[in-house]
């Protein structure tokens, strides 16, 4: 539960192979990057996996109606058969219809808590890295602080004084991941100040704010929307951690952690209905969201494009 | 260099005088308090206030932080209310134990990660790279503890060679008498760190193999396994030496899920222990003890760019 280590590795990764933008008159940076985007065959199938998901959780309980509020003890643990295409839980509820109520759960909490880190996190970062000297020095020790705290503290810590649901989730989430965006920003804005054709504007007489918003927030939107994509993976799995500390979702609500978690007393007894389906849901989303973020660094990273 | 250093450690000082002050203003926050957690829900004020004034919580916050700290630097980390033993003597059973299984699980992860990591950029874009890649997404994706019950289910239960749970002896030296329980807490805590690690390694080494200094060891006639074992290597391991120095706070602080699922008797459950127990005691100890390994994982990783990249001076 620390820093995700494959966005820190891959923030570094070197452009595998050139990527060869169509001739023809120079775009916007938008579509330029999306062309890039599009090129990127892992990272469009990403996207699309992503997106089906979504679907499939937000969609699918219009198509397929299930109970998933009453517990209906007569029924638990079928294995999948008609009427309950994945089988039932423990307490009876349809285990597909849970899927798709549980993912709502993990993917709402998976793009809020990043987004809400990552508004944080920029904010705080950019004006550390504005204004300098003192304010610099104190606003980055109290991100050194608390990155020093273990964040499992911090989030047991949370979970007891507030009864979890998915807004406390969010909430609770993304207080404890806007760090590494403010590190990112901050750093990047700080080098970012001393480029020559920032200061060029400087020497032209353009104010301050001028050059941060023109020139300093373009350059960094790169690095905080890439940290973004991953920020959701990480929220994701980090419910999924809570709920098997059992401080997830109180049911009848659920996420997909939980259901793993739960799932995984039955290894035993060997019901592959509570365990795989979940499992293989929160793996596929976490590496979907990795992809497209590798995809959105090779899109805005404009120095790694051949002109 | 000196007065770097030493800028470096009065920074890191304040750091962690920082976290303890949050922490223990949080945990003076809880509903309840210590009392309530000792005494349970049955009782009476009067016993409550009694409980506080032994203990001396019924002081103000600061006043009680203070006497804290005193105790801290004559190295008394205070009682634990629910295991009745001091601190200071549960730390010191579990802290080693703790290490143990995370130091052999970072080796493990070095040892398998770096080859791999290298192997993949010098083939890259072919099966190898395919494969170590979607493995290390995968393990990466997947939740610890789903990893660590398969890694159970398949080699305790149906292949039954090894043990489903860690020794469970309060010594360090017992754990290697009894080292067949260590494999699977090992094993799962590295697949983890070598998903990342291999990540890492791989991009590092495609950075560097596009270096000018390459093209130059190779026009000056140098074999490939030269350029990448005496120029390539050493670059490459930076970034290496940032994730060991990232990953020190683990190894001290313990990994919570992957002690659980083994029920292995470090840090990690210590922690989660006495966090439902509200012992805070216990809990500020590690927090304290995680709060300097994390400080000083960040300056020694610092101080490593330095030997390892010439380039890199202090002042």
């Amino acid at each position: 539960m620390s820093v995700n280590p494959i966005d820190l590795a891959t923030e570094q990764l070197a452009p595998q192979h050139e990527i060869a933008l169509p001739a023809g008159r120079p775009r916007g940076a938008f579509r330029a990057g999306a062309a890039v985007f599009v090129q990127n065959r892992l990272a469009v199938a990403g996207l699309a996996v992503v997106v089906l998901l979504v679907l499939f959780c937000f969609g699918g309980p219009l198509v397929y109606h299930t109970n998933q509020v009453d517990v209906n003890l007569a029924n638990a643990t079928l294995p999948p058969g008609a009427g309950h295409p994945l089988g039932t839980d423990e307490t009876g509820y349809d285990e597909l219809g849970r899927l798709m109520v549980g993912g709502r759960a993990s993917l709402t909490i998976g793009f809020a808590a990043a987004l809400i880190a990552t508004l944080v996190g920029t904010l705080w970062g950019a004006v550390s890295g504005f204004f300098g000297g003192l304010v610099d020095a104190v606003m980055m020790r109290v991100v050194d602080a608390l990155l020093a705290i273990p964040i499992l503290f911090l989030l047991l810590y949370l979970v007891t004084i507030v009864r979890p649901s998915v807004t406390v989730m969010i909430v609770v989430l993304g207080l404890t991941a806007w760090l590494i965006p403010a590190r990112l920003v901050r750093g990047e804005s700080l080098t970012l100040r001393m480029r020559e054709y920032v200061q060029a504007v400087r020497m032209m007489g353009g104010s301050s704010w001028r050059s941060v918003l023109r020139h300093i927030l373009p350059n960094v939107a790169g690095t905080v929307i890439v940290n973004a994509t991953f920020q959701v993976a990480d929220a994701i799995l980090l419910i999924a951690y809570l709920g098997y500390l059992g401080l997830g979702i109180s049911p009848p609500a659920t996420d997909w952690g939980g259901m793993l978690s739960k799932g995984t007393n039955f290894i035993f007894p060997n019901y592959w209905w509570l365990i795989y389906p979940a499992g293989i849901l929160i793996v596929l989303v976490v590496v979907a969201v990795n992809f497209v973020g590798d995809g959105l660094r090779d899109a805005v990273e404009v120095r790694l494009r051949r002109r | 260099m000196a007065g770097y250093l030493l800028r470096r450690v009065a920074q890191a000082l304040a750091v962690v005088l920082f976290v303890t002050v949050i922490v223990f203003i949080l945990l003076h926050q809880l509903p309840g308090g210590p009392a309530r957690a000792v005494l349970g829900n049955r009782a009476t004020p009067l016993e409550i206030t009694q409980f506080n004034q032994d203990n001396g919580l019924d002081r103000p916050v600061p006043v009680q932080y203070l006497v804290y700290l005193r105790h801290w630097l004559t190295g008394d980390f205070g009682f634990s209310y629910k295991l009745n033993q001091p601190v200071g003597a549960l730390l010191a059973q579990r802290l080693p134990k703790t290490l143990v299984l995370n130091a052999l699980a970072l080796v493990l992860t070095i040892a398998v990660a770096v080859p791999v990591g290298i192997y993949q950029a010098v083939r890259r874009n072919r099966l190898f790279d395919y494969v170590a890649t979607t493995l290390a997404f995968i393990c990466y994706a997947a939740p610890t503890f789903y990893l660590g019950l398969i890694l159970v289910l398949v080699f305790a239960q149906k292949l039954n060679v090894l043990p489903p749970e860690a020794p469970q002896s309060d010594g360090v030296v017992p754990i290697f008498a009894d080292f067949r329980g260590m494999i699977l807490p090992i094993v799962t805590l590295a697949l983890l760190g070598i998903a990342g690690f291999s990540r890492y390694m791989r991009s590092a080494v495609l950075d560097n193999l596009t270096q000018d200094y390459v093209r130059t060891a190779r026009s000056k006639g140098c074999s490939s396994s030269r350029v990448l074992s005496r120029h390539v290597l050493r670059n490459a391991l930076i970034p290496i030496a940032t994730l060991i120095g990232l990953s020190l706070p683990a190894l001290f602080a313990g990994a919570l899920v992957t002690e659980s699922i083994f029920n292995f008797p470090g840090m990690g459950l210590l922690f989660w222990q006495a966090a439902q127990t509200s012992d805070y005691p216990v809990e500020l100890g590690v927090v304290l003890v995680t709060a300097v390994a994390t400080v000083l994982g960040n300056l020694l990783a610092d101080l490593s760019y330095a030997l390892l990249d010439p380039r890199v001076r202090y002042a």
